[in-house]
């Protein structure tokens, strides 16, 4: 993004030279400072808090170091991290699964949920702001809080969900403590959270949306369904893009949720986890840490990318 | 260092996690460099007559324990400053701690763990002070001081040995006798089924509990210098003695309370002391969950596996303390050494907390409680003493490759093939690389 706008910048040769440099050189000198600085300055920190520490991991993932001394310490062994990762890291393949589980399933469930909820919200019910801050406020939490609220409710022998199910007495559910169903159980509490995130986004898109648009397709004669579908949907397609992005980001770093419940081990591996467990810590392998984290870049920017490249290609072509 | 901070508070919101860490990854690196200079120059000259302590006795218990023990040299002329963290983060953090401004004087375990630092570097010598010290402790608990480069790096303060703890009144209440061999033992087991107990309490939420198992079958059945071997990686973990440890665990872990891996020690110890769980193997640190019942708690070390070793060898970690490279005030640091190395002081400490024994040999054991005296003897009379598995090896190897295999394995039993090639493969990139 900011490299568009770095191409109105007076100098460069942008494709539509003569109109924009004839507007560029009208700025006065103080102009140009104001905007060097107003650029220059956001550029600056984006380097260096951004593509900086991101390289910087890129090439530590080369090297073999235990954080101890200087980078004089590193000893450079090419891709033999990555190869170790992926063939003998018994830990990571489960990882890599979680957080694919992890991404499905936050893309499927509060993705629709969230649309459906602020469809709803959108008709003007009776005490519709209260319903809509209920159900944005486990959002206002923090991921480890939540993980401190459900660890209450699956709590096997005293929690609120086996009393419900009234299985408490024989036989409780160890809900996070079996690992062939603790990463659902998680996943519901982000989901829970993650909705009304979602809620939210498609709530201010729905406010946007032309009224307009759907009185000219009701007096096409269309219902309900089909003007949400037909129209109303496709203009949110902006938000759509949003909430594509944000639930890729928040599904890839997933992470407090599950250290607070058992350090991400036992059937809650993520690689997230598997980053913190490698850096930080008594045994710091930070060349290994930063593969695994080089990867998890490497997922969520294939993600993205793939999916902006569909959405943006289609639309040129339309 | 608290350089930390600041970029990890005004990271771009869409990158939190993975920019934090890079930002960890980034100013530990930039931070090594000026580090030592830094601490090098200025702080020498202070006489500022404050001693900081790095303490890791975060529990209850242990921290009463060191305050009161610290109290005696808390003077007017030399203050002690004390900087607790939480157990298990003070671990984990070891690395930045030790790298960034440590406490002059800071607690660590003896071992692998403690020569691993000296040998970066990282911890003050401390040879001097033991040439005053020499005749206050045995020759195994210098060698355990001791760092490959000969000189001593370390304090012992506490010990502690591992075995089979249990309630001697609910044993002669059902008859219950101490088993010697590994047949008895599990003879034993049966029975305490069959009466509706739980024969071995055991919980592994915190990851390490299980390895004092893994210990205790391992040097049983392949004995001392296996452990040791083992633990430098010399030894394959893919080969039939350890696949034997693993079997023998195998055939025992029907005896273990199950869901081991959602329950903390404590948890596992309270069973025992209300009497639902017949036994528990831990260090004996467990007493402090037995509060008011210490009289009535026992233990026995593992019985015997392989008659070629029997039971001689004691897993029996030794708790300490470490000087840093540059403190701020280094007479200052020594003399709190010295003091800690003094029987009383250790006494002290046992007061508040009688599950652990003083290290010095000059120590009146007069005053110790039953279980104490048997420790005492424990050690005395074996004749290879263990760390830990976490604390005699490579911390990168013990933290994920063990902690993880271990957990694996408890998980699923049936799938000891895949766990041990697991565990084979990152040793050889651990031990290797």
């Amino acid at each position: 993004m900011s490299e568009k706008t770095a191409h109105g910048a007076p100098d460069s040769p942008a494709p539509r030279g003569r109109a924009r440099r004839k507007k560029a050189t009208a700025l006065g000198g103080g102009d140009k400072l104001v905007l060097g600085l107003m650029l220059g300055i956001p550029t600056l920190i984006h380097l260096l808090l951004v593509w900086v520490p991101t390289l910087g991991s890129v090439a530590l993932s080369f090297g073999s170091w235990d954080g101890i001394g200087g980078f004089e310490d590193i000893k450079w062994v090419g891709f033999q991290n990555y190869v170790d990762i992926f063939t003998s890291y018994p830990r990571f393949w489960p990882a890599f699964r979680h957080n694919v589980i992890w991404l499905v399933f936050l893309m499927v469930l509060p993705t629709v949920a969230g649309l459906f909820l602020a469809v709803l919200l959108d008709r003007k019910l009776r005490f519709g702001r209260i319903y809509q801050s209920a159900l944005y406020l486990p959002m206002v939490l923090s991921l480890a809080l939540v993980g401190f609220i459900w660890q209450l409710i699956y709590q096997p022998e005293q929690g609120l969900l086996n009393s419900i199910l009234g299985t408490t007495e024989n036989n409780p559910t160890n809900w996070l403590g079996d690992p062939d169903i603790n990463l659902y159980a998680v996943l519901v509490a982000a989901a829970w959270r993650h909705t009304g995130y979602i809620m939210l986004l498609y709530l201010a898109g729905l406010k946007s949306v032309d009224p307009a648009l759907k009185e000219a397709a009701s007096l096409d004669g269309a219902n309900a369904f089909q003007t949400f579908t037909r129209v109303t949907f496709p203009v949110l397609k902006p938000v759509n893009i949003v909430v594509f992005v944000v639930t890729v980001i928040e599904s890839l770093r997933a992470f407090d949720i599950v250290y607070i419940i058992n350090k991400g081990r036992n059937g809650l591996e993520l690689l997230s986890v598997l980053v913190t467990d490698n850096i930080i810590g008594e045994s710091s392998r930070i060349g290994w840490g930063s593969a695994l984290a080089v990867i998890l870049l490497l997922i969520s920017l294939s993600v993205i990318i793939t999916y902006l490249y569909q959405e943006f290609s289609k639309e040129n072509r339309a | 260092m608290v350089r930390y901070t600041p970029s990890s508070q005004s990271m771009h919101p869409l990158l939190g996690r993975r920019a934090v860490l890079r930002g960890l990854l980034m100013t530990a690196g930039i931070a090594a460099v000026p580090g030592l200079a830094a601490c090098g120059g200025g702080d020498s000259g202070s006489s500022n007559g404050t001693v900081t302590f790095g303490n890791n006795q975060s529990d209850e218990v242990p921290k009463a324990a060191i305050t009161a023990a610290l109290k005696g040299f808390d003077t007017d002329a030399l203050k002690i400053s004390i900087n607790t963290k939480q157990h298990e983060q003070y671990q984990e953090q070891i690395n930045n701690y030790l790298q960034g401004k440590p406490d002059d004087v800071l607690a660590w375990f003896a071992g692998y763990r403690m020569r691993f630092f000296s040998e970066k570097g990282l911890t003050g010598d401390l040879t001097d002070l033991w040439g005053g010290l020499g005749d206050n402790y045995a020759s195994s608990l210098k060698e355990a001081s001791t760092a490959k480069d000969g000189k001593q790096y370390f304090v012992p303060f506490t010990q502690y040995p591992w075995g089979v703890f249990y309630l001697k009144s609910v044993w002669t209440q059902r008859g219950y006798e101490v088993p010697k061999t590994l047949d008895q033992f599990v003879a034993l087991s049966t029975k305490m089924k069959a009466d509706g107990l739980t024969p071995i309490a055991f919980a592994q939420k915190q990851g390490w509990p299980g390895m004092g198992t893994f210990d205790q079958l391992n040097f049983r059945t392949n004995g001392y210098q296996f452990h040791v071997d083992l633990m430098a990686g010399k030894e394959d973990w893919q080969g039939a003695k350890v696949r034997a440890v693993f079997d023998t665990w195998k055939r025992l872990l029907p005896f273990h309370q199950e869901n081991a891996l959602g329950r903390e020690w404590q948890e596992a110890a309270q069973s025992v002391q209300q009497g639902k769980s017949g036994m528990y193997l831990l260090g004996s640190f467990v007493g402090q969950q037995f509060k008011g019942q210490e009289d009535d708690l026992d233990f026995f070390p593992f019985p015997e596996i392989n008659p070629e070793f029997g039971q001689d060898t004691v897993e029996a970690p030794i708790d300490g303390y470490m000087m840093a490279k540059n403190p701020k005030n280094p007479e200052g640091a020594k003399k709190l050494l010295e003091y800690l190395a003094k029987p009383e002081t250790q006494l002290e400490y046992l007061k508040s907390d009688p599950s652990s024994i003083a290290t010095s040999s000059k120590a009146d054991t007069s005053g110790y409680t039953a279980l104490q005296k048997k420790a005492v003897e424990v050690i005395k009379n074996a004749k290879h003493i263990t760390q830990f598995l976490d604390r005699d090896t490579d911390p990168r190897f013990a933290s994920d490759a063990a902690t993880n295999g271990l957990n694996a394995f408890i998980q699923n039993p049936d799938d000891i093939d895949t766990v041990l090639k697991g565990m084979a493969d990152q040793a050889k990139t651990i031990f290797t690389g």
